[in-house]
């Protein structure tokens, strides 16, 4: 997994609620056997007609708003549990959502992703709806180290919570497997330790 | 404070514990088979990663083979595929396989014991849910995923939060006629597939210690079944017995050194449980489901409980699993004709649980319309049974023993329950198409399952105790 890093964009700002992951990714794409190509797929039937056409008014299309951060309204990911949906907005190049508040497996499934969801109050995701309305390059910052998102624009800060071991695995760039194996010298000294052997 | 025995193992196998973080907790042995391992292999492949502990891994073919002609190439491609890929990535990543014609192959929770790799005081996994069978020993045992398989794999450990404990007691002594099997489907029926969940559970009390091994593996094996993580009891004397001079159980200063380590494991006195329930062995009746979870159990003179009876929110889900089933409310189980008997499964395929049936079969004639199956759990339970003669007894009563694998359990080989018929089952799940598309499953002891093989029907089998030849068995 890669690194996350501060990281410093512009959003993209999607005002609905009750987001669920039939519109992030629709069944119909969930045959592949990988877990690649399915960013061409993210909000697939907001984003294209039936003649798979871009709808120019679905701000994905909107060459006006751009960026690695998804803003958007309450409960986001909710519905089916498909892990899809982190993927395909990881895939398409998000590499953090804001909005005020989660379906929580969709935000496990981001977090084991390398996506960050963060969850803002109501107040300041109203916030930032309304700075990337007035100036859609305004930028957001966020830094994970220290928990916090602020809108550059207006230097409003809002501190959000994280689980610590989340939180490390992202800054260090692990999966399960790699933070794990980053403890490789305390597994092999635990052996060492066992009170008989098993093997 | 003292600690419970699942908190005593799992704290010795902590590599890592710190606030907010789910433990590194080590694991001792990893048993691995053919449908659940080939994504691990392939996740190692792409990181470019070796089996961190080869020697501690074990591999043996059991969900797909068949059981009989086990000598030929599998039919089925899907399952010789599943097969052939076990051993190519078993020796590429150098892990022991025990696989088809090699003489300790078998299911995979079947083989754990019998070869002395299940011990004590260990963390084990395998990517199956019935794992928890190998906690009969004392031993932190759970089922894992496939992604978990490939964490294992890598790290030899696993993430994991502390789970939660329980404590079932049973005291008293059983009924004759009553085994292992009808203790835990009873307990399973009394607080629903659902009781357990999330935690992992002892089991104690007096008619659990006077269980033989194999029978507590019986007990164990269905923890899941009531959504638990894990069931175990602690070690004494029969465990150590058992061992003793298997394969691959310690032997001469280790045994004494391990023996020594054995005997510290048990809760403490003072030990705090995060729950605790008590049953009375005598209340215990020979034991039968009806419905499509194994919760929907009742004792066999019983009759089905009315949909009225349940919760308002569970009625509609309550009448599609009796109409999946063919029954209706109130109605008893007892005389209705059945089509198939399955003896088998990691719940019961021993060599206790042959030598029972034989017993029970001996000089006595299989009913003509009923298709039995008896599948041993292992090579070793095979050779065994022949050794022993069970073989020929179970001929003369007109069946056969088949080869050893999980078969009608799941039906992922030819040995599939055809649509609509009814089969006796001494497995652990009787979920809808479970042994076959639209199969209709009955969960019962072995011993209920030889009764209905004779008769043909759903039988309490305390009806045949008074006969001679079997009241020396049935303790
Ligand atoms: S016998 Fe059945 S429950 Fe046991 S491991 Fe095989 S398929 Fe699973």
């Amino acid at each position: 997994m890669k690194k996350f890093e501060t990281l410093n964009s512009s959003v993209v700002p999607l005002p609905i609620e009750n987001i669920d992951t039939d519109q992030i990714i629709p069944a119909r794409f969930l045959k592949a056997t990988t877990r690649e190509g399915f960013g061409d797929n993210l909000f697939r039937d907001w984003r294209f007609d039936g003649d798979n056409q871009p709808k120019a008014d679905f701000v994905m299309n909107d060459a006006t708003y751009a960026g690695k951060i998804l803003v958007a309204g309450k409960n986001f990911g909710c519905g089916s549990s498909r892990e899809h949906a982190a993927w395909a907005i990881q895939d398409y190049g998000f590499d953090v959502v804001i909005s005020s508040f989660f379906a929580d497996i969709f935000k496990g499934n981001a977090l084991n992703n390398g996506v960050l969801p963060i969850q803002v109050t109501e107040e300041f995701l109203e916030k930032i709806f309304a700075s990337t309305f007035k100036n859609p390059e305004s930028k957001l910052v966020v830094d994970l180290e220290a928990q916090t998102v602020t809108i550059q624009d207006t230097n409003e800060s809002f501190t959000f919570e994280i689980n610590p071991y989340k939180k490390s695995c992202l800054i260090n760039g692990y999966d399960d497997i790699d933070y794990i194996l980053s403890h490789r010298s305390e597994i092999e000294e635990f052996e060492k330790t066992r009170p008989y052997s098993y093997v | 404070m003292g600690k419970t025995l699942v908190e005593k193992i799992w704290d010795a196998h902590v590599v890592k514990r710190q606030e907010g973080f789910p433990d590194i907790l080590y694991i001792d042995t990893h048993l691995i088979h053919e449908v659940t391992s080939p994504q691990a292999f392939d996740g190692l492949r792409k990181r470019n990663l070796p089996v961190f502990r080869p020697n501690q891994t074990v591999a043996t073919a059991d969900h797909n083979v068949p059981t009989i002609d086990q000598h030929l190439p599998i039919k089925e491609e899907l399952s010789r595929y599943q097969v052939d890929m076990l051993s190519k990535n078993t020796s590429e990543f150098g892990v022991e396989l025990y696989g088809l014609g090699h003489p300790f192959q078998g299911i995979v929770h079947v083989i754990g014991p019998e070869l002395g790799i299940t011990l004590p005081g260990k963390t084990m996994v395998c990517g199956d849910s019935h794992t928890s069978t190998h906690g009969a020993f004392g031993a932190i045992a759970f089922g894992i995923g496939t992604s978990q398989v490939e964490q294992v794999f890598a790290t030899q450990c696993l993430l994991q939060q502390a789970p939660k404990t329980m404590k079932i007691e049973v005291n008293g002594t059983l009924q004759p006629g009553v085994g292992a099997k009808d203790i835990i489907l009873y307990i399973i029926a009394k607080i629903s597939a659902a009781g357990g969940t999330g935690y992992f559970i002892e089991y104690a009390g007096s008619a659990i210690r006077a269980l033989s091994m194999e029978a507590r593996m019986t007990i164990c094996n269905m923890s899941i079944e009531m959504g638990a993580r894990g069931g175990l009891i602690a070690p004494d004397d029969i465990t150590f017995d058992y061992i003793k001079g298997r394969e691959f159980a310690p032997k001469d200063q280790k045994w004494d050194e391990s023996l020594a380590y054995w005997k510290t494991l048990y809760s403490d006195e003072d030990a705090t449980f995060d729950s605790v329930l008590e049953f009375a062995a005598e209340d215990i009746e020979p034991m039968v489901t009806y419905g499509t979870n194994p919760g929907m159990g009742m004792g066999v003179t019983e009759h089905i409980p009315a949909t009225e009876a349940q919760p308002e929110s569970e009625r509609p889900s309550y009448k599609k699993a009796l109409n999946y089933m063919g029954f209706e409310d109130d109605q008893p189980l007892l005389g209705r004709p059945i089509d198939y008997v399955f003896i088998g499964s990691c719940t019961n395929s021993r060599i206790e649980d042959l030598r029972e049936v034989a017993n029970f079969v001996r000089g006595k004639q299989k009913a003509e319309q009923v298709e039995v199956w008896i599948v041993p759990g292992s090579k070793q339970v095979e050779a065994q049974a022949k050794a022993e003669g069970i073989d020929k007894v179970l001929e003369a009563a007109g069946f056969i023993l088949r080869e050893p694998g999980c078969s009608a359990c799941l039906g992922m080989n030819e040995d599939k329950i055809p649509a609509g018929k009814y089969c006796i089952s001494t497995s652990n799940r009787n979920f809808e198409g479970r042994q076959g598309p639209n199969a209709r499953t009955l969960l019962a002891s072995p011993l209920t399952a030889a009764a209905a093989a004779i008769t043909g029907k759903i039988t309490d089998v305390r009806e045949f105790l008074g006969s001679e030849e079997s009241i020396e068995f049935i303790q």
